[in-house]
């Protein structure tokens, strides 16, 4: 078992140092709960709508892991890995990333550039940020995964691509304005729930959601965080709009059984090499 | 063989009240939290929206902690004032009127020539100018009340009720103020009585506007969403109507922006110099 924490924090906008102290005194008081994975959603060091402030405000991914690799190491023994969403500054070139860090251990093992930035409605992403242009599933010291930012998990093309390279978790930093308030949750939050489910019973794998809470100049951060797993099913869900860290556990050892008795991931495989020569097509005639 | 016919598409407007009231006291609360404030000011005028906020100011930060205000003027219809204290008392807020008159007045006996429509808007100003000095006062920020209906059509003294810093009802249509209302517990007399503006005497809104709220609502929400004029008359409402309301909308989007700017540089405020409102720095 692999006992993940999805944090569903509210930023105060801005301010990164108040930010990641509140994240840290978090951490510190599940200690208890022995977390092996905690997952924080986008943007959270600074909140999700800056406009043109992320120039102001983004971290470069080593000054990200110093802070914390510096916290860690005057609080913990064993290693903790943190999933954190935040904007990246990498010479002049700014993104919206999320790293998957082993603080006490390998430090940064994989940073992933948010590859669909939703600029429409209320979100205007391509017009302050760079897109990321990869798509890779990495190995942690408990199995192999992959992180998908918000919008690049709306695409289910991008969850196949990380299943099909091997990942068995998928981790998903958001930040989604409530919108669409006709039944008992958000539009939007029942828009994620059925997405994840989708995906990870399609897939038979875990994705881990931590979604931002707080108001945003009017802007209601939804929350909704959840854990689906491999057969499809919420196993813990967090409330809407409220702060909360959802405990749960990700049974790695559950994944060859649901994949054995329902193979979607194995007849994919296999379908591949029919479907990729029309995707190619596609791809070739934009 | 059983045939089952699918229901041609059509926006509704019906909200689920309880998560709708659950978001805006949350969004009270945290945007005054943010801004540093614990307390509200509220001017409540009899009618649906004010007692609505009201509801929903008491609800986010407890009664006490709201300042309602009456602000009559000697021509306001007494069954404002009375409504006003009524929605107060049935949420436990204490009530401060402030008579406008003397203000309004003072003005418009040096304008002999001031027409009612005129006068109301001075009414509106005179209101904010209590409503912020009042703000200070008590150091409570103040509440807007204005709904999207309204706000859509321009249906507002400009820089008056548009003015408050945080307004959780301006993404609500009329027709759902109303249906939070009786979540909330509003005194019935004031769900029910027709809207007024009550800057001048037995003017209603709907009377004003050329059209009931409840029309006009779903003919913006489809007009909102790129519906075409001859699918929201299939719905069965009017070219006219259909008309009427859009050249309101259109007519008015200079009301629901901040004032023109002359652009002369690369760093125009607003324009390349983009922060959202509640972006700051660390000190």
């Amino acid at each position: 078992m692999v006992r993940h924490a999805l944090l569903q924090l509210k930023p105060a906008k801005g301010q990164i140092r108040h930010n990641l102290e509140h994240l840290e005194r978090t951490l510190l008081d599940l200690k208890d709960e022995h977390i092996d994975v905690a997952v924080v959603p986008e943007a959270y060091p600074t909140g999700y709508f800056l406009q043109g402030g992320v120039r102001e405000l983004a971290l470069t991914a080593a000054e990200l892991v110093g802070r914390l690799s510096a916290w860690h190491a005057e609080h913990y023994r064993d290693p903790l890995d943190l999933v954190i969403g935040f904007y990246e500054r990498d010479g002049g070139d700014y993104y919206n990333s999320a790293a998957y860090l082993e603080l006490g251990g390998r430090g940064l093992v994989h940073l992933h550039r948010k590859i669909f930035l939703p600029t429409y409605g209320v979100f205007d992403e391509e017009r302050f940020l760079g897109r990321g242009h990869e798509l890779a599933s990495f190995n942690t010291r408990f199995g192999r995964a992959a992180i998908l930012i918000c919008e690049d998990f709306w695409h289910t093309v991008t969850a196949t691509t990380v299943a099909l390279q091997g990942a068995d978790v998928i981790y998903v930093p958001s930040a989604s304005p409530a919108r669409g308030l006709a039944g008992a949750a958000p539009a939007n939050v029942e828009r994620w729930e059925m997405l994840a489910r989708a995906v990870s019973g399609e897939h038979g794998l875990y994705v881990a959601l931590a979604s931002l809470v707080g108001s945003e100049a009017g802007k209601l951060m939804s929350g909704g965080s959840l854990l689906a797993g491999p057969e499809g099913e919420v196993l813990a869900r967090a409330p809407v709009f409220a702060e909360a860290a959802l405990l749960a556990d990700v049974d790695l050892d559950r994944i060859p059984p649901v994949r054995y008795d329902n193979p979607m991931l194995a007849d994919l495989k296999a379908g591949m090499p029919l479907i990729f020569p029309e995707m190619r097509k596609i791809v070739e005639e934009l | 063989m059983k045939i089952v016919r699918g229901v041609p598409a059509h926006e509704a407007l019906d909200l689920d009240y309880p998560l709708v009231a659950s978001a805006l006291t949350r969004f009270i609360r945290e945007e005054l939290g943010g801004r540093g404030y614990e307390k509200a000011v509220v001017a409540v005028s009899g009618g649906v929206d004010s007692a609505v906020t009201l509801a929903l100011a008491a609800r986010a930060l407890g009664p006490e902690k709201v300042h309602a205000l009456s602000l009559p003027h000697e021509e306001s219809a007494p069954e404002s004032s009375a409504h006003a204290l009524l929605v107060c008392e049935s949420l436990g807020v204490a009530l401060e009127t402030v008579d406008i008159t003397p203000m309004v007045e003072g003005y418009a006996a040096q304008t002999p020539q001031i027409t009612p429509r005129r006068k109301g808007n001075v009414m509106a100003r005179a209101r904010m100018i209590v409503i912020f000095d009042k703000s200070e006062q008590y150091r409570a920020l103040p509440l807007g009340t204005g709904n999207k209906t309204e706000r859509l059509f321009g249906y507002f003294t400009w820089h008056a009720d548009d003015s408050p810093p945080v307004n959780p009802l301006g993404d609500l249509y009329k027709t759902q103020v109303w249906g939070l209302a009786e979540h909330l517990g509003v005194p019935e007399e004031i769900v029910r009585k027709a809207p007024t503006a009550d800057l001048e005497p037995g003017q209603t809104d709907e009377a004003d506007l050329g059209v009931s709220y409840r029309r006009a609502d779903v003919i913006l929400e489809h007009y909102l969403k790129g519906y075409p004029d001859s699918y929201i008359v299939g719905l069965g409402y009017t070219p006219d109507e259909v008309a009427l309301v859009k050249r309101r909308v259109n007519r008015t989007h200079y009301k629901r922006h901040l004032p023109a700017v002359a652009l002369v540089s690369s760093t125009a405020i607003g324009e390349f110099y983009l922060r959202p409102l509640d972006f700051r720095l660390e000190d």
